[in-house]
């Protein structure tokens, strides 16, 4: 039997390995589905692949532009309606939060944050699609608006509360009016912190699927026009990924990879806008 | 009026202006929160009033007959999450403890992010990973050797055709992983080191400092974390109706398909009507005042530790 001092170590030394292989493997998955993309994707990426529409069911050929550039329209308008309440209604939390309906604000934007996508889906059919008699792409772009909302409301008061106090105080102590204060000091000391919100924001709402399937439905041609369906690379996954034409498999893991990127690299982007100013916890 | 005195009204009218906006903007958000509660309990109104409360627990999903009951979604919902818990729990709490009290400085960084960049990761991407990759790695190495060995018990009999409550609670918990780890390490590291250096000056070994002192100081925020993870599972769509099978029946098996409440929604809502659609968005009711009371909960546990903290809100 070895001493208790010992078999004491030996039991430490020991749990700290298993949190160490803890960490390894929850990053086994990780690298796992990076090097299926890259894997998988990659060899069906092609000059085709980015201005080419899907070709008719079961042949071989064609393209995601549609999705590319439908993605791109949903995640642009639906940022449009989602930011300016977002980031007024976090502001108005760091500002003016103390009271009750600052309370309010605060607890259901953390409950709207957990709320499932496909909840916000059915909630803009009622109120889009089924009013206008058709599905749009607006109303997906309004869906994922409300589900960024919460979000931005959340990092904005976050990044707003960060600026030091004593700013507003001389602000205030020059004259400055309490609203000029806000806008021209504490937003504009916050403004790189708001930005990486509102990034990350976008990033996540970028690959959601679920809101979009009763409002924005998916369309296998090129459609620029918000009022009506339109194809988004996360709807053009679901639907190759679980038809069973090879062809579309492969179309699947290659929008899967052009999606990945896309959001790595807005999620990139929003990281280099604080690196500067915050150390990020 | 003199000059500055008018100044200083205008002054004034412009501040009064700046939070009437901003209060609205901020309104948004309990509006936004009504308004689906509203819509839901509304739209649900035709099937809450044709089943009652044994739309909770009839097993029946049949469009023909129009007879509506959600049991099997709620008990495909429930396990699925339950495996997802199973598995994520230990591996993120170990990492979050890994990160916070035993790593390397320097390692604490990258390996976060890299954790983190898990939440990333567009669920649809999830399912498609699910059904080329993992399925097929089940069906080979994991499934075969479970019923050899546990096939006698029922949670393992049945045939295993790949799209099954095991293959969905497998995609879950690593989607809840990085949630739950990146709050508990929040949640860890708010604990105050004077907890860890009392209990090493006392001649605790590393692992009982963190077992003895720190754990239990954090206790009620991993609470929260597991509890934030659990409301992920519970309302995550995308990946689970691509791998789970989406069948409504009843059954312990893992290894045969399920349905879920979020998934039915997701499968079967662009082609329902009537009382069918009614019956989905009392489904709906249900996931929301469940997701709502389970983040609720988590809010309230992480703050006992990491005051005001956004939780869930950061990603990536």
């Amino acid at each position: 039997m070895m001493p208790r001092a010992v078999r004491r170590r030996v039991f430490s030394r020991l749990m700290t390995g298993l949190t160490l292989l803890a960490a390894v493997l929850a990053l086994a998955p990780l690298f796992a589905i990076f090097a299926d993309l890259v894997i998988r994707g990659a060899s069906s990426i092609n000059l085709d692949f980015f201005i080419r529409n899907p070709a008719a069911a079961g042949q071989t050929g064609g393209g995601v532009a549609n999705a590319i550039v439908g993605t791109l329209i949903i995640v642009g308008v639906a940022g449009a309606m989602g930011l300016p309440v977002g980031i007024g209604a976090g502001v108005y939390l760091a500002e003016y939060g103390g009271g009750r309906l600052g309370g309010v604000v605060r607890f259901l934007a953390d409950v709207l944050n957990g709320t499932p996508s496909v909840i916000v889906g059915i909630f803009a059919w009622t109120w889009v699609v089924r009013p206008m008699g058709h599905f749009s792409a607006l109303s997906g772009a309004i869906a994922l608006a409300v589900l960024m909302i919460p979000m931005v409301t959340r990092t904005t008061e976050e990044m707003v509360r960060l600026v030091p106090h004593s700013l507003r105080e001389a602000a205030l102590a020059l004259g400055f009016p309490r609203w000029r204060t806000t806008v021209r000091i504490m937003v504009r000391a916050a403004w790189p912190g708001i930005v990486t919100g509102a990034l990350v924001a976008v990033a996540r709402i970028a690959g959601e699927t679920a809101p979009l399937l009763f409002t924005t439905l998916g369309n296998l041609n090129f459609k620029t026009d918000v009022m009506q369906p339109m194809q988004t690379l996360s709807l053009q996954i679901y639907v190759f990924a679980t038809g069973p034409f090879e062809e579309w498999h492969r179309l699947a893991w290659g929008a899967a990879l052009v999606l990945m990127a896309l959001v790595l690299l807005v999620g990139v982007v929003a990281r280099a806008a604080t690196q500067k100013r915050f150390r990020d916890g | 009026m003199t000059g500055p005195a008018r100044r200083l009204r205008s002054i004034g009218w412009g501040d009064g202006l700046f939070r009437g906006v901003l209060a609205a903007l901020a309104s948004v958000v309990p509006l936004l929160f009504v308004g689906i509660a509203g819509l839901l309990a509304v739209s649900a109104w035709p099937s809450i009033r044709q089943f009652g409360f044994s739309f909770l627990w009839t097993s029946t999903w049949d469009p023909v007959a129009d007879v509506y009951g959600a049991a099997p979604m709620i008990w495909g919902t429930l396990l699925s999450s339950l495996i997802a818990l199973i598995i994520a729990v230990p591996l993120a709490v170990g990492v979050a403890i890994y990160l916070t009290e035993f790593s390397p400085r320097w390692l604490r960084r990258p390996v976060g992010t890299l954790v983190e960049l898990l939440a990333a990761i567009p669920s649809v991407v999830y399912g498609l990973w699910g059904i080329f990759v993992l399925i097929p790695l089940l069906r080979t190495f994991v499934v075969p050797p479970l019923q050899a060995v546990l096939g006698w018990t029922p949670f393992f009999s049945g045939t295993f055709f790949g799209n099954s409550m095991l293959a969905g609670g497998i995609i879950l918990a690593i989607m809840i992983l990085p949630y739950i780890s990146s709050v508990s390490r929040e949640v860890l590291a708010a604990v105050p080191p004077s907890q860890r250096e009392a209990a090493l000056a006392l001649g605790a070994t590393r692992w009982e400092a963190v077992w003895s002192a720190v754990l239990p100081y954090a206790r009620a925020g991993v609470l929260g974390a597991i509890v934030l993870g659990l409301g992920r599972a519970l309302g995550e769509t995308m990946a689970v109706v691509m791998v789970i099978g989406n069948r409504h029946d009843l059954s312990v098996s893992l290894i045969e398909p399920g349905y879920t409440m979020a998934s039915i929604i997701a499968n079967e809502f662009n082609e329902a009507a009537g009382l069918q659609r009614a019956a989905l968005f009392e489904i709906g009711l249900v996931l929301f005042a469940v997701t709502v009371a389970v983040n609720a909960l988590a809010r309230l546990l992480v703050w006992r530790v990491a005051r005001e903290s956004a939780v869930g809100s950061r990603a990536i």
